[in-house]
């Protein structure tokens, strides 16, 4: 570094909370004019919360913010923009029916003599932007149209676009192929030389390591560190970003699963996104967990195996016997349930009763002569009210009155319903208080001993260590690697806590490992 | 679209789909001009009577676009315009011409804000405020009329508004040009018209990127309703009188016109050409068919099936 760069974004004792939970607690932030800066921390830590302080969309209950010396008048997005600040919303600020350069542009659009809107100068400023990153992208196509990598592509053209002072991108490569990245990265760097202040956030290590010039890393709320790259090779990043978050789960019992028969065996699966050719099998009384970042293809892969997008080649096989699953009745049919991972639009009505809501996935079974056999619906809801042990005021409350916890068992219950052998929960603990995390993590490891076979979905890493015998780590669609559950462990640690912590940084050392891996196969 | 203008014949086919209303009302027409042409279905006369039994519903349809582009949906045009039939023949006769015009508009105006207060304020859906508004509306007209016809003695309000013509040009087709030509420029080139195409296709998207999108909803009602009216003080004129059953059971046509036209019901996507081309191509085909000599009851039944045909035909195949 030469002469200290200006200060270009000063955020001091920044707190906020959501409904008694403090998602920042006083937290400082700084970031230099000319430098890419990267903000880390795991689920939860408060990343996206201060992004959306900066950018207006939250109001803080304390703290002060400075942008280029001049404290930020109004908390709004618009004092935001006027401040200088540009952000990608990840596909949140697309609208499908227009096209690629009516969105960069909208409400920004150049206006001829007569006051109308000029498209065809959208079209050639959005090409340009295209044509500075080297990507390949039609302006005029409908953004409903474009796959994932050129919809983000066209959100980090719109951030780009409004030549702010302090650009944010968040999580702007999950969809991007890696010469996409490469050139992203190309034309970052002459961004930085211009002045421009650059937030960068990413689960991605080596391109974190590979672009920014410093990284700020959060914890629970709290800012943990700020320091050079130089300072912070990966295992420590890792290190500062798992902390001791894993309380509370490290005394969850994992015992000792007796494999079973092959319940599901996936060959060359290859679904209409993704996942591209995954092979696996899945035993009767293991719980198999999917590990990787956002865009690995885990959910695509469960909805593959659910039907919801069914497999376009490569074969399923339950207990041994080829199966054909088109649509999620047939998955049913052959035992296989899922419990997805948007609870409130996928998993449940809430306005429907807690009854209501369990008997949905097995109407049919309950209704001889098309009549829904009431008695057998309130004995269905009173077992699993029972069984899972559900909160809730009785079996007739809308499920919009249970908290998060409470409504995940409700998904579960109508899943159990259906007496499933193979039961896939997708981020079955996401916006969950930890308590109710730790009881979820219990029923899945009691499903697992009951003789099912059941695959996990998780983000959190301590969550996967503690409910899976087997971890398959996932990236860009593809099956990179299964680990032995006890691979992960250190002989040595004998500190529960401690153990946790340390297998957790194994692991995302792997799902970083595969990405590399990925990398080095395109080329 | 505004690709589809600049781009050669060729991609006109090739998005078949999305120009099925253009092919269909020149397919429709060649029918009906081999099959029906002893019955004079081609006489100039008979073509200018169908731009005069459309003009209306080609007016509301306009504004119908603005409202399904937006996202939303107004069920009370045609009681409305029939409201204003009777708002412009009641003040005509105690305050003359101006006074009628300025009454149908105030009409327009207080129903629309009505229902955009009622939709974006309170947070009525749309299709509730204004099937409310439906039956009030014509309620209101029933009431302050005594259920009688009112006449409209001033013969330059009738012919400016639907009754005259230039030469043999009906003044109901220059309403039409002026409106489709508003319209289109509006909703294609209007910053205005691009934020309503931004809050039907993305509410949440259209606020994030600095849209007031209740605004939007708002002023697309109020337009609606005031397009009501103006086609309201267009039956008055033609028909030199004011009755609450004037426009009645429009709405289902005026819908039916903007979607045929290719505007979606969802939002997002609209047409102000094609809406035009809808509202005549419902024309033709009532035209037809009563030259056919269908009964009412085959009527009704045929239009039903062409329409589902033709909205059939313009889906993407999943």
């Amino acid at each position: 570094m030469t002469a200290p760069a200006p200060v270009a974004v000063r955020m001091t004792g920044i707190s906020k909370s959501f409904g008694g939970i403090r998602a920042l607690d006083n937290v400082d932030f700084e970031v230099l004019a000319g430098e890419v800066h990267a903000l880390l921390g795991g689920n939860g830590a408060g990343k996206s919360t201060i992004l959306k302080v900066l950018n207006g969309v939250h109001v803080p209950e304390e703290g002060e913010i400075v942008v280029g010396g001049n404290p930020l008048a109004a908390h709004t997005p618009e004092a935001a923009r006027a401040a200088g600040i540009a952000m990608n919303f990840q596909e949140m600020s697309l609208i499908p029916t227009l096209t690629v350069a009516q969105n960069i542009f909208l409400t920004r659009e150049a206006r001829d003599a007569r006051g109308m809107i000029d498209d065809a100068d959208s079209v050639r400023r959005a090409q340009a932007i295209f044509d500075m990153l080297q990507v390949d992208v039609d302006p005029h196509a409908l953004v409903g149209d474009l796959g994932a990598g050129q919809k983000q592509l066209t959100e980090i053209a719109k951030a780009i676009s409004q030549e702010a002072r302090v650009l944010i991108l968040d999580e702007p490569s999950t969809a991007l192929s890696v010469s996409d990245v490469e050139r992203l990265f190309v034309f970052l760097r002459r961004l930085k030389e211009q002045g421009v202040a650059i937030i960068y956030v990413s689960h991605r290590m080596d391109e974190i390591a590979r672009i920014s010039d410093r990284a700020t890393i959060l914890r629970n709320g709290k800012h943990v560190i700020t320091a050079p790259l130089a300072e912070l090779p990966i295992d420590v990043m890792i290190e500062h970003i798992v902390g001791k978050k894993s309380k509370g789960l490290a005394d969850v019992a994992r015992g000792d699963a007796t494999r079973g028969e092959v319940l599901l065996e996936l060959s060359d699966v290859t679904g209409p996104h993704k996942p591209e050719q995954v092979s696996f099998a899945l035993h009767r009384g293991e719980v198999l967990g999917l590990a990787g970042l956002l865009g690995s293809g885990r959910s695509a892969l469960a909805r593959v195996i659910a039907g919801i997008e069914p497999a376009i080649s490569g074969e399923i096989a339950i207990k041994g016997q080829k199966v054909v699953v088109r649509r999620p009745a047939d998955a049913i049919a052959h035992g296989i349930a899922l419990v997805p991972e948007a609870r409130a639009t996928q998993g449940i009505i809430p306005a429907h009763s807690v009854a209501d809501n369990m008997v949905m996935s097995v109407i049919g079974r309950i209704s001889p002569w098309g009549m829904v056999d009431r008695p057998r619906v309130r004995a269905i809801a009173d077992e699993m009210i029972q069984r899972l042990q559900v909160k809730t005021a009785s079996r007739d409350h809308a499920v919009s009155t249970l908290s998060g916890g409470n409504q995940q068992k409700v998904v579960i219950g109508k899943w159990l319903a259906t007496a499933p052998e193979i039961l896939i929960l997708d981020e079955p603990t996401a916006g969950i208080d930890i308590g109710s995390k730790a009881e979820i993590i219990r029923l899945v490891r009691e499903l697992a001993q009951s003789g099912k076979g059941v695959i996990v979905i998780s983000s959190e890493l301590s969550e996967l260590l503690t409910a899976c015998d087997r971890i398959l780590v996932m990236a860009d669609g593809r099956a990179h690697q299964m680990l032995d559950r006890a691979e992960l462990d250190d002989p040595e640690e004998t500190d529960p806590e401690h153990a946790l912590q340390a297998a957790e940084r194994r692991l995302q050392i792997k799902i970083q490992e595969a990405l590399s891996i990925k990398e080095a196969n395109h080329g | 679209m505004a690709k589809a203008a600049t781009a050669p014949a060729g991609a006109f086919f090739a998005n078949w789909r999305q120009n099925i209303i253009y092919i269909g009302f020149v397919v429709i027409f060649v029918i009906f001009a081999v099959t029906l042409n002893d019955k004079g279905f081609l006489n100039p006369n008979n073509l200018l009577n169908i731009v005069r039994q459309t003009a209306m519903i080609a007016v509301m349809a306009v504004a119908m676009t603005f409202v399904l582009s937006a996202g939303e949906i107004d069920l009370s045009v045609g009681a409305v315009a029939g409201l204003a039939t009777v708002t412009v023949a009641m003040a005509i006769s105690v305050a003359g011409p101006l006074g009628g015009v300025l009454a149908g508009l105030a009409t327009g105006l207080a129903v629309g804000m009505f229902n955009g207060w009622l939709t974006t304020k309170i947070g009525i859906p749309s299709f509730l405020t204004t099937l409310a508004m439906m039956g009030i509306a014509k309620g209101v007209a029933m009431w302050i009329s005594g259920t009688a016809a009112v006449p409209i003695l001033s013969p330059g309000y009738s012919w400016v508004f639907g009754g005259g013509s230039v030469g043999p040009i009906p003044v109901l087709l220059f309403w039409i040009a002026l409106v489709a030509g508003i319209g289109h420029i509006a909703l294609r080139r209007s910053g205005f018209g691009r934020r309503v195409l931004a809050t039907g296709g993305g509410e949440t998207a259209a606020r994030y990127s600095g849209i007031d999108t209740a605004s939007i909803k708002f002023r697309v009602l109020v337009l609606s309703s005031c397009a009501a009216a103006l086609a309201g003080m267009l039956y008055a004129g033609r028909l030199q009188s004011g009755r609450f059953q004037l426009g009645e059971g429009d709405e289902l046509s005026v819908i039916a016109a903007a979607v045929l036209g290719g505007t979606s019901l969802f939002g997002g996507k609209g047409t102000v050409i094609g809406t035009i081309v809808g509202a005549m191509m419902i024309g033709l085909i009532n035209n037809g068919l009563i030259l056919m000599g269908l009964e009412f009851s085959q009527q009704l039944i045929a239009r039903g099936g062409i329409i589902i045909l033709a909205v059939a035909l313009s889906q993407k195949t999943r």
